[in-house]
């Protein structure tokens, strides 16, 4: 156990202090998980050429290419949030495909797909759930038939984040209809503009369309565009998920929250006097922090972790559903502290913060539920953390149907 | 940097189970605690041999000269196996009282008897943190007077350290003239807890003990949380095992969801607190300005899911639970107690709130 940094990590995060406070002005405007603006895909470029964002992939991916070490990940994580800085690009295909192509894709894809994706020039959707197929993801229905080259596509998506902007989809398709349902899926790649595409835009509780449903009519795809092997896509799509679920639930996150509400709590009066002067508010903050800071410290034991090679066992399996659950709270006890003002949404006079504790309340719900739900994230901790009995499967339906 | 215990730590964890394994099934307990809460000297004699009970000493003092974290390691070991010894009193909150505050006659006197486990110390420090009933021990020309509730340690250890109101630290001896020693009786019969009502007792001044009590409050707070983190992880264990076993509509009833989750839940709410308790540990000697915050971070949040995993754990069981049959009951009560002594939940999160200048 040693948390002290050496001289060599004091100067590196010296140095990133420095670049961000001297590059202010290339700071991109926030924006969320769509098409990056030209502003973003610069500072893109700029954080990757110091190694701030796609550190440790190979730069003839496109990459920084530079080696492993998550004392430096630490720090540029910790500078960036200290300053307010945004981060590198994060959406679903660099945070999800890249990492997914360099486990399980070949030389020519990676080549091909990870530069464009990581500069922010491509920007992807997932093609996962569908209508039928949510927490039984292995049910999904979606058929690719064989047609000379080809596979034909048909069938529906749904939960489709960037479907509406985005130029490729990665994508999972049953191209193998008699095969058991796990090894009956492969792992697609394709254009949005492929002909028999139709993305219409799911809008949820918080008033917006953070998702879409996409529907497919006999869309062609040429069979060279998979991932892995044909009927594999159930092992890549884990790879994936593996990767989304570190995403989710991201300490970090919370550790930003905590401080915004610290602040609101400090400046915003009732009756005259702070929030935080209300010891049940007060009180409930200090709960919050304590499970703030664990998270954040169960952060640091995963990156340990990881670095050492090890099995970081339960203290993985518990991030998503712990995080997530966490920054729910967290905006519950903002909208609570602010009360009245606290219900405010829409533009409104007396908006607070832009309306990002009643968005993020709600918004956070589907978090809660996607990228396999809370009650599959129990399931997940029972069966391969605590060595849990699986549920037991249901007898075999008469006639074969799936 | 490096967040994960040392190979040696691993090692020394190991130990103490493998020790607590062999000596302390729940059978000894049971008997041991039969009629009310004593300390188990023969356990006390064989951690002597392992080195533990000098863990913190110094070497020059016949110590093992560790640290906070390896002395909450061993806590946790010992929460895990409910064990009746007050290793947080003698072995932890005394060394670091003397070390900290006494001369070099009054080391030299006390420690080589800790650490070779020859002498019990019991630690008076309750009222610093919150006086019930109106307790609280003044000074006066090196005469003690007053009444110290919830002293922690043997209730036969032969010598005792008070706080007292004015902020300093004192050493009574079990047999002083004026002492009256009265065992009180918690839920929990695997600890001692005395009161003490002092009549003009004579007692030996720590001369620097001004600056140490908030100092012994932060370890103690976190070893309490230790034994909390140990206990609670073995009845989720337990909870486990169990439901893997009992069987009702033809099934373990550990393949049924509603128990699985009730499973994973407190899984979900106990890993992250060992990240916080490492750190807290780490925190006392290596980032001091964190200190306190952190120890009452893991105290309160130790407290909360401490609780929930012991009534958690419990209805898993399900009727056996709630019998002494199992001896469930060790654990849920041990917890019980941790989460009170030395300022529950609400009042060390008050405590965090002024250390962050929030009142």
């Amino acid at each position: 156990m040693d948390l002290a940094y050496s001289p060599v990590y004091q100067q590196f995060r010296e140095e990133v202090r420095h670049f961000l406070e001297s590059h202010r002005a290339d700071w991109p405007p926030r924006s969320s998980l769509g098409r990056p603006s030209a502003a973003a895909r610069k500072w893109q470029a700029m954080l990757i050429a110091q190694g701030y964002t796609a550190r440790t992939i190979p730069a003839q991916y496109g990459g920084h290419g530079g080696e492993p070490d998550i004392l430096k990940s630490r720090i540029i994580a910790e500078e960036f949030t200290r300053a307010g800085a945004p981060g590198g690009l994060a959406g679903q295909g660099v945070s999800m495909l890249v990492p997914t192509l360099l486990e399980m894709g070949t030389e020519e894809q990676k080549k091909h797909w990870i530069p464009k994706t990581l500069s922010g020039e491509v920007l992807w959707c997932q093609g996962y759930s569908e209508p039928g197929a949510g927490s039984d993801l292995a049910n999904l229905q979606t058929r690719g038939t064989e047609d000379g080259d080809d596979f034909v596509i048909n069938g529906q998506k749904i939960w489709t984040s960037t479907a509406h902007e985005a130029d490729m989809i990665f994508c999972l398709v049953r191209t193998e209809p008699d095969a058991p349902k796990h090894k009956g899926i492969s792992y697609l790649l394709f254009s949005m503009d492929t002909p028999g595409i139709e993305v219409r835009p799911l809008k949820t509780m918080t008033g917006h369309a953070e998702f879409n449903e996409v529907f497919f009519t006999d869309v062609r795809v040429p069979k060279t565009s998979i991932v892995g092997e044909r009927g594999q896509g159930w092992l890549v799509a884990n790879a994936t998920l593996k990767h989304e679920r570190g995403m989710l639930g991201d300490p970090n996150t919370a550790g930003t929250r905590l401080a915004a509400i610290v602040e609101l709590m400090r400046e915003e009066t009732v009756d005259g006097t702070t929030l935080m002067e209300n010891p049940l508010l007060r009180d409930r903050l200090v709960q919050l922090q304590s499970r703030v800071l664990s998270m954040q410290f169960n952060g640091l034991r995963l990156l340990t972790a990881q670095n050492a090679g090890t099995n970081p066992g339960i203290a993985r399996l518990i991030v998503k559903l712990q995080g997530c659950e966490l920054n729910h709270q967290l905006a519950a006890l903002a909208i609570d502290a602010l009360g009245e003002l606290g219900v405010l949404y829409n533009a409104s006079p007396r908006l607070r913060g832009k309306g990002v504790w009643q968005r993020s309340y709600m918004f956070d719900l589907g978090l809660i539920i996607g990228g396999g739900t809370a009650q599959i994230q129990k399931n997940i901790i029972a069966e391969r953390g605590l060595g849990m009995p699986r549920e037991p499967k249901p007898a075999p339906t008469p006639g074969g149907a799936r | 940097m490096e967040f994960a215990l040392s190979e040696e730590q691993v090692m020394l964890q190991d130990s103490v189970e493998r020790l607590l394994n062999d000596q302390l099934p729940l059978d000894r307990v049971r008997e041991l605690v039969a009629d009310g809460p004593v300390h188990d000297a023969q356990l006390w004699q064989e951690l002597a041999a392992l080195g533990l009970c000098g863990l913190l000493i110094p070497e020059q003092y016949g110590g093992a000269g560790l640290g906070l974290l390896d002395a909450m390691l061993v806590q946790e070991i010992l929460g895990r196996h409910v064990a009746p010894v007050a290793f947080m009193s003698t072995s932890v909150l005394a060394p670091l009282a003397l070390l900290a505050a006494a001369t070099s006659d009054q080391k030299q006197n006390w420690l080589p008897r800790v650490a070779d486990g020859s002498l019990q110390v019991a630690v008076g420090l309750s009222e610093a943190s919150g006086a019930r009933d109106g307790a609280g021990v003044t000074a006066s020309d090196g005469k003690l007077n007053g009444r110290a509730l919830f002293v922690l340690g043997a209730a036969d250890a032969e010598l005792i350290l008070l706080c007292c109101r004015d902020g300093g630290l004192y050493a009574v001896h079990a047999d002083a003239v004026g002492l009256e020693r009265i065992a009180l009786r918690s839920i929990d019969d695997t600890q001692c807890l005395t009161e003490l009502n002092l009549d003009n007792v004579s007692a030996e001044e720590l001369p620097q003990g001004d600056d140490v009590i908030a100092s012994l409050l932060d370890a103690g707070r976190v070893l309490l949380a230790a034994d909390t983190l140990g206990a609670a992880q073995r009845m989720l264990e337990m909870a486990v095992s169990y439901s893997q076993e009992r069987k009702q509509f033809n099934r373990v009833v550990g393949s049924f969801q509603a128990v699985k989750h009730l499973c994973a839940e407190m899984a979900a709410e106990l890993e992250p607190c060992r990240s916080l308790l490492w750190y807290a540990a780490y925190a006392y000697e290596a980032v001091p300005e964190d200190a306190r915050l952190m120890a009452c971070h893991a105290k309160s949040q130790l407290g909360e899911v401490g609780r929930f995993v012991a009534r958690t754990a419990t209805e898993v069981h399900g009727g056996m639970g709630f019998t002494d049959l199992l001896g469930l009951h060790y654990w849920f009560k041990r917890i019980g107690l941790n989460r009170q002594l030395l300022g529950g939940p609400e009042r060390v999160r008050e405590e965090a709130a002024r250390v962050q200048g929030w009142i």
